[in-house]
Parts: structure tokens; sequence; C-alpha cells
């Protein structure tokens, strides 16, 4: 099948060559990474996680998000997302390459990332991440891959893979659970130290990630004569509507139990974020930003009537996206960091080499995904987007 | 047997052989500890070290600092002037950012200013080692010290976002050319990308010795087991009021603090 990533228009070859460019770039950045090490970037004692870890982050939620689609069309029969289900398996292979990559330019001494599996450790919730990431990214590949070529050839999927489809959609959830864990198990960290962590993660994932695929559909809708069909649409935005109110809900949960109790180590971090702390507000702008996405997204979607103008949808999906992209992409995991231990301000801003080496991650998972998207969409333009049951 | 069958096979055993050593080098752990040869007769051994801070033995700015320069420069800690990328193993810091839950408004100026020696605490339920994914930070079981190996830390970083009381540095660039103490060739120099903290002299207590910064600290550091009831540090702990950093964690720190009469008021 991946002949068919090879032909396209000249608007499919500049986009790849523009992917390519970019990731070029951030590949000599990350070469002077390599060589001086990660003082390049704008980490420091005090937060020493930033831009990478808080991407990888976000993007765990992304790829767990595409049992969303799956789940409804084998679980529940639901047949108008016969069409799409490649699509979230497909988007899922390529944030789960992100996510690996974020970690891996993330690493201090990234040549001995195998010391992970060579001396695997059964107490670090980042053994369990490595084992639930790497399995999610070959179920969803063989199941990706053996559906779709089922359908090229115009026949039924073979009978063995339906319980890894079964193991995918329980899978998906504990990818986020456990990437949840990395952060709502450490003593000291009363931002991340919260039992509603895990939800809030998968929350914001259900909501960021069919937004993000609303998008893509609107994308190829565009550009390809594959419609994933507009009821699809309006079911995935159904879905980003109730995710999104969860999410909101769950964040209304922790500022009233740090704000009520006013236990200070729990306020301190959200003051930082929304208000700025000891003088330091870096971050405050952003986060209104967010808050303001998220308004503006809801008082889109939850009105039936306004979300069914597919405009509206699409601007909504847009807002959801970047909303969520700064609040657990950014605020979520910088936050946790101030202030320090000391209960002193370091502030944190990617440079531009981490930005470019961010950027480059990014490039490459639209790379794989633009080629895996091409594979299924002309397959899907062949067989007329029907799948064989 | 066809091409296809092969490569399959081969493909299969090679992961599973891979698999398999692990889970093997998993069982045998704890089975021996490695000791290759006799331990020095002048080791110093224990069940459980820890440290006494006397806050009233330490009248000037030049008595902590003794302890400071004396644990850097055994171990050459490297200076790096910016506080982001900064190493430090012992360092003094002011009350209200060594004990940030007890700030209080009528706290007097001396207290408040007092600089706390502070370190790793090597505790008793060490979160850095529990979130470590391969064990390059462990516990000793002999006698409880926090280690680091150096040759197997990934540059994760987990372990700083773990540890309750900020006493892990990283390193964000080469250190060696930071190094302005004169070097101790009897401790390694680290490598960029490894986390890097106090390990209590295992070193030293290994010769005999006592840890740099309590032989520098002239009586105001005490260093002992305290599972020893006749030990120096357990008479201290039994005659003094002392506090911890953040004991509600249950992290369990091995290192006390007396806080002592105000001379000055």
């Amino acid at each position: 099948m991946l002949e068919k990533a090879l032909t396209g228009s000249k608007t499919y070859w500049a986009w790849i060559f523009f992917l390519l460019a970019i990731i070029g770039v951030g590949f000599l950045c990350y070469l002077r990474q390599f060589s001086v090490g990660l003082g390049i970037t704008g980490m420091s004692r005090d937060v020493s996680w930033g831009f990478y870890i808080s991407q990888f982050t976000f993007l765990v939620g992304i790829a767990a998000s595409g049992v969303m689609v799956v789940l409804p069309y084998y679980l529940h029969n639901y047949k108008a997302f016969g069409k799409i289900t490649i699509l979230g398996e497909f988007l899922a292979i390529s944030a789960v390459i992100m996510c690996m990559l974020f970690i891996f330019v993330d690493m201090g001494q990234p040549l001995r990332v195998l010391n992970v599996i060579l001396h695997p450790t059964f107490n670090s919730v980042m053994f369990y991440d490595m084992v639930v990431l790497s399995g999610y990214l070959l179920l969803n590949v063989l199941i990706g891959w053996t559906t779709l070529g089922a359908e090229r050839k115009g026949i039924a999927p073979p009978k063995w893979v339906k319980p890894f489809i079964i193991l995918s959609i329980c899978w998906a959830p504990s990818i986020h659970t456990v990437t949840a864990f990395l952060y709502a198990g450490l003593p000291g960290r009363h931002f991340w130290l919260s039992a509603i962590m895990a939800a809030r993660f998968l929350a914001s994932a259900f909501a960021s990630g069919p937004a993000l695929l609303l998008i893509l559909a609107f994308i190829i809708r565009r550009f390809t004569k594959f419609d994933p069909g507009k009821e699809a649409i309006q079911t995935l935005g159904k879905i980003v509507t109730y995710f999104m109110i969860a999410n909101v809900f769950f964040l209304g949960l922790e500022l009233f139990t740090a704000f009520y109790s006013q236990i200070p180590g729990h306020m301190h971090s959200f003051v930082y974020l929304y208000a700025g702390l000891e003088g330091y507000s870096k971050l405050v702008p952003l986060m209104w930003l967010s808050s303001i996405l998220a308004v503006v997204a809801l008082g889109l979607l939850v009105f039936p009537q306004i979300r069914r103008n597919e405009t509206a949808l699409a601007i909504a999906a847009i807002a959801v996206f970047f909303s969520l992209w700064i609040d657990k992409g950014f605020g979520l995991v910088i936050g946790g960091f101030i202030p320090n231990p000391f209960e002193r301000v370091t502030e944190y801003w990617p440079t531009l080499p981490e930005f470019s080496i961010s950027l480059a991650v990014w490039a490459f998972g639209f790379l794989v995904l633009t080629v895996l998207y091409k594979i299924a969409v002309s397959v899907k333009e062949q067989s007329g987007g029907e799948a064989v049951h | 047997m066809k091409r296809r069958e092969f490569l399959k096979i081969a493909g299969i055993s090679t992961i599973l052989g891979l698999g398999g050593m692990s889970v093997v080098n998993e069982l045998r752990k704890g089975s021996l500890e490695a000791a290759q040869y006799a331990p020095d007769p002048k080791t110093m051994a224990a069940k459980r070290w820890a440290m006494v801070i006397d806050m009233k033995k330490f009248k000037t700015a030049d008595d902590y600092q003794k302890c400071v320069d004396v644990c850097h420069s055994v171990h050459n800690v490297p200076d790096i002037p910016d506080p982001k990328r900064e190493i430090k193993w012992l360092w003094p810091e002011m009350f209200v950012h060594a004990f940030p839950a007890q700030e209080d408004l009528y706290l007097s100026e001396h207290y408040k200013h007092m600089p706390f020696l502070v370190t790793c605490n090597h505790c008793a339920n060490p979160p850095c080692v529990r979130v470590c994914p391969t064990k390059a930070t462990f516990k000793r079981m002999s006698d409880g010290i926090v280690m680091m190996d150096m040759h197997r830390c990934i540059g994760c970083r987990f372990c700083m976002a773990a540890c309750p009381y900020g006493a892990r540095s990283f390193n964000w660039q080469d250190p060696r050319p930071f190094i302005k103490r004169e070097l101790n060739p009897e401790f390694p120099t680290r490598m960029k990308g490894v986390v890097e903290k106090c390990t209590f002299c295992y070193e030293r207590l290994a010769k005999g010795l006592m840890p740099a910064c309590v032989e520098a600290s002239n009586g105001a550091l005490i260093f002992g087991d305290v599972t020893e009831p006749n030990s120096e540090i357990r008479k201290v702990l039994n005659s003094n009021f002392t506090i911890r950093r953040r004991p509600e964690l249950g992290t369990g720190p091995s290192v006390y603090y007396i806080i002592g009469g105000n001379e000055h008021a």
C-alpha cells in the first residue's frame, strides 16, 4: 500500500518538502543539543521539565483519543464512524511517534535510553509509560494496516484482528492514565498531587483529540475526493462538546479545592498561572488566552443550532484544540514547577533551538500522518469510503 | 525452511531473548549484594546514617561557608554562575525557604534570615528512588544512603520532579570547565546530561572518615547511626528538640535541625 504515498499532486509534494525542511532545521538544532547538552533549552534547575515533556503529555492525549472513534464503531456498531476509524487509528500512530521523539529529545543521555529496558524498574511509572506507549503503537499499526489492507481488497477484515481492536479500546485510556500518574504521585508538587489528575487528562484528551480529528476531516474533504460524512463530523462535534464541558468542570474542581481550603501550597501554582506570583507573570497572558478560547468554544458548541453549522464547528474545534494545547501542552507542566520547593519563582520560556526541535518533532509527526492519510484516502477514494463488514 | 519463516523465528527469538535476560536479572536481584573485595577494616558502618545540623553553633557566614566549600571542592562540584544551571550539593537557605510552610509574620528577624544548610535528606522512603526508571538512584540497603550511579542515569530528570527538597542538580552542560577549585583526583567528575547530589560522602565513610562537611564544621554538624541507641547523634537527638524539612510528606528525612535559643535577641 505504501506506493500510494509516492504519487501525489504538486500541493502534496510541496507540503511534504515543507515538513522535511522544518525537520531539517530542527535536526541541526538537535545535533547542537546533542553536543552541548540540554543547556541550549530554557529549562533550569527549578523548572527541570519544559516544552518537550509538556508536548509529550499533550500528545499522549491525542493518541489516546483515537478510541473515541474506534469505540462507537466497533462496540456500538455506529456505522457513521466506519469511514473515519482509520483516521483515528493513524492519528494515534503519528501522535505516539511524536510522544516517543519528545521523550527522546528530552533525555540528558539519549544513548543510554535503553537502560529503561535493560534495568526494568517496576516501581517507576516511567517504565509502565514506556510499556503502554509501545504497546499502543504496535496495536494501532497492526489494526490500522490490516483493516485498511482488507478494505483495499474489498473484503472484510480477518476475524483475528477483532480481539486486538477490543484490546486497543481498553488500552487507550491506560496510556493517558499512566501519563497522568507520572505527575499525580509526586509528594511535594501540590499542583499535580491531585486524585482527579487522570480524569482531567482523559477529559482534555477526548476533547482535544476529536477536535484535531475534526479539523483534519475538514482538510481532507477540501483537498481530496473522500468525504468523511456529515453525520460523522456532527457526532465528533458532540463528543468534543461533552468532554470539553467535563474538562472545564474538572478544572473548576481543582480551583475550588485550592481556593476554598486556602492552603497556600495548593493555591500558589494557580496564582502564578492566572495572576502572577511575586511579580512573575510570564504565563498569565497565555493562560487567559486558553480560558477565553475555552469559553468561545463552549459558546459555539453547546447550542446544537450553532454546532450544526460546519464553519462554526470548525472554529470551535480550532478553539478547543489551542485552548487545551496551552492548558496541558504548556501550563500544566510548567505550573507544577512554580514555585520551586523553596517557594522561589524561576520562570521558564523555551529558547529558539528548543522551539525548533519541538517544531521538527511535530513536523515529523505530521509527515507520518500525511503519508498514512494519503494511503488511507487513496484506498477510500477507490473503495468509495465504505469498509466491508 | 523458507526464508520468510526463518526470519520470523529469528525475530521472535531475539525479542524473547532480550526480554528473558531482564527477567532473569530481576529474579536474581537481592540474592547477592555486589561486593567484589573484602571491605576496608577502617570502613564506618551503620544501619542508617543521619545528620543533625546545630544552628546554635553557626555564628558567622564563614562557619557554614567552610562546610559548603569543602563539600564542593572534594566532590569537584562546578561553580556555574547562572542560577538556572548551577550545581549544588550543600548550600544555605533562609528559614522561610528551607521551611516554607512554617513562615510566620512575627518570626524574629534573627531566625528569618538564619542560613540553614540544606542538602539531600537521604530519606528513609525516598520518592526519587521510587520514580527512577533505571535504578540509577537507589537506596543502599546496608546503611540507607541514597546513592547515584552516574553511569546509568539517562538524564530524564524524573527524580528532580519527585524530590520535595530541591536537592538534585542536573548537568545542563559539560561541568568540567567550571571546576574552579583544585581538582580532587580521588573523586570522579561528571559529564553533561546526568543528575547529581550529596551522597553523604560514601567514599570517605568507606575509608573510615567522617563526611567532609562534618569534619569542617567544628561540631556544628553531628553525623552518626540513628539506629544505634548509644551513638552521639542519638544523644544529641535525645537532649534537643529538632525539626526536619517537610516530614508530613512521609519521606522520612534523615537530616535534623536544632534551632536553639536566640542569643542576639
